[in-house]
């Protein structure tokens, strides 16, 4: 199954597949704890139910585990080719780091092989990524654009896949809610967060997203990597409004937009992978 | 500021005797109860404040005059997401407080801009997320289901010293990461479940900072002392969480109702 089938899936799986109910989901995955005991308690947040149903029904959690994977394939290709440009001088901070990367992605692509497989599902096949985005970017220097080029768009482009992936395992949470995946998931969620923090120091950066700004140097073509990150209601609370007990220092809208990330949809963030993979049909 | 900690009134009216009593038995019984010096402090303060110079032991002259089994007066967390959300806003107290307290030390005060900054951010998120827990849990289940305001202690920290300030800092962040990670798959509401993804992944981002910072130039922003063959991160039961957070904490609390996971992961 190509990426672009997956998407297809994200959004007319309801139309197709409506009886594949999440028990019936559930019991074809393995070892399920027996206790449905979801006792919700009414609570005053926003819940927003009926959105949720609707999502439960269209996305299942073996399609939010073939999203991870499909950007697990796309992460440890690129740092596995990043590694083997030469672009990254050797024993330097940015090697070090994606040394370390690199070794957690291609961990996931496995893990998440695994699990798909043992669940009785069979994990999507590894797409073609094209990380010059059809000639938009040179991030190997293949094409000659210059160390210095290549190196900046390799952390950018890292940079958008970490937050980028940070985003849509959050996105893909309530998938997985009852499943022995839920756990592993947000594992793999705060590794990614973890990445996502140092890139971006590396490339002069905090670690954490301000507003919905892309930070200096991030072209312009990741921006839907961070709209979205400028949310600052929580739970139906407009953060900017509540009394502190301490002082914030500096802006409080841009503090409270940092302190809480966001998450994205599956189809935002198989469109955003999508940029980088070849789409067989087309060829 | 200092508030009361716990319902004072309704340690007044009980007796001595069966205060005690009810104290032992939460020792004896709370699997997770918070006791070591929380429990001097508790008691201590107790003491003074409202029986000074009595004999412990002496029947109360006065007879309980409420029939009505005593109430515990030691804070749970409770059950389902609101003992979720009550734990994940200890941890959020507990960081928030850290945050302040750096900021009011030697070792900030003399701090390179960058790491003052670093700091401000810290404290900012951690403030921003301890009130929003107050906030949301006090609007969800009622004030006297929210956990009270914690105090600390933290001695073991010598404020002065960067390397005690951020070896601190990166076992708070460390530990909240894993935390949430492991609160995950006991929360029942898809809603909760994503507010604690979008906070976790800011306290991981944190986690990195402070580890980049004590070791630049290292793999340890995610190294291998915390993430597996796998490429996971820490995921802590509460019982691992109390035991690593507890020793900063004063106030008494229980956490005998937490759920179990949905999955048994």
């Amino acid at each position: 199954m190509s990426i672009i089938k997956l998407l297809d899936d994200f959004t007319s799986e309801k139309l197709t597949t409506k009886s594949t109910s999440r028990r019936e989901m559930f019991n074809t995955l393995s070892s399920f704890g027996k206790k449905a005991a979801m006792a919700a308690i009414p609570f005053g947040l926003a819940t927003n139910k009926a959105n949720a149903a609707a999502y439960f029904q269209e996305n299942s959690p073996v399609d939010a585990l073939q999203l991870a994977l499909t950007l697990e394939y796309l992460e440890a290709e690129f740092y596995i080719m990043a590694l083997e440009s030469g672009v990254l001088e050797g024993g330097s901070r940015e090697e070090t780091a994606f040394m370390q990367i690199s070794k957690h992605e291609s961990a996931h692509v496995d893990f998440l092989v695994a699990g798909l497989t043992n669940a009785g599902a069979t994990p999507v096949d590894k797409p073609t990524f094209d990380f010059t985005a059809n000639g938009a970017f040179d991030p190997f220097n293949e094409n000659g654009i210059g160390q210095e080029t290549a190196m900046a768009q390799l952390l950018a482009l890292a940079q958008a896949f970490e937050d980028t992936g940070v985003r849509a395992y959050k996105g893909q949470a309530a998938n997985l809610m009852g499943t022995p995946f839920l756990e592993p998931a947000l594992q793999i969620h705060s590794v990614e967060a973890r990445h996502a923090s140092e890139v971006r120091r590396i490339r002069g950066l905090k670690g954490w997203i301000t507003g919905s700004m892309r930070g200096d140097g991030m072209p312009e073509a990741t921006q839907a990597v961070y709209d979205g990150e400028e949310n600052v209601t929580q739970g139906g609370v407009d953060l900017t409004g509540l009394t502190y007990e301490n002082d914030i220092v500096g802006n409080v809208s841009d503090a409270v937009s940092e302190a809480f990330d966001e998450p994205l949809s599956g189809e935002t963030a198989a469109a955003i992978a999508g940029l980088f993979i070849v789409n067989e049909d087309d060829n | 500021m200092k508030k009361p900690l716990v319902k004072v009134d309704v340690i007044e009216a009980s007796s001595k005797n069966s205060k005690m009593k009810s104290r032992r038995k939460f020792i004896k019984l709370g699997g997770l109860g918070l006791a070591g010096s929380s429990f001097l402090m508790y008691s201590c303060s107790e003491d003074d404040l409202f029986d000074p110079g009595g004999d412990v032991g002496v029947p109360d002259p006065e007879p309980d005059p409420d029939p009505e089994p005593e109430p515990d007066p030691v804070f749970d967390l409770g059950s389902g997401d609101v003992g979720i959300l009550n734990y994940a806003y200890a941890l959020e107290q507990l960081e928030a407080e850290f945050y302040t307290r750096v900021r009011e030390g030697a070792y900030y005060s003399g701090a390179p801009a960058v790491e003052q900054e670093l700091m401000d951010d810290l404290y900012n998120h951690e403030v921003i997320h301890r009130d929003f827990f107050k906030a949301a849990i006090t609007a969800a289940a009622g004030e006297e289901n929210t956990l009270p305001d914690l105090e600390f202690d933290f001695s073991s920290v010598d404020f002065d010293s960067r390397d005690s300030v951020l070896a601190t800092a990166m076992a708070l962040e460390d530990t909240g990461v894993g935390a949430y990670n492991g609160a995950g798959d006991r929360i029942a509401d898809e809603t909760y479940l994503v507010l604690a993804g979008k906070i976790v992944s800011v306290e991981a981002r944190h986690a990195s900072a402070i580890r980049s910072l004590i070791n630049p130039n290292s793999a340890d922003f995610a190294g291998d002392d915390i993430i597996d063959e796998n490429g996971l991160d820490l995921a802590y039961d509460p019982s691992e969480v109390f035991d690593i957070a507890g020793g900063f904490i004063t106030t008494e609390f229980t956490a005998n109702n937490l759920p179990e996971p949905m999955t048994g992961s």
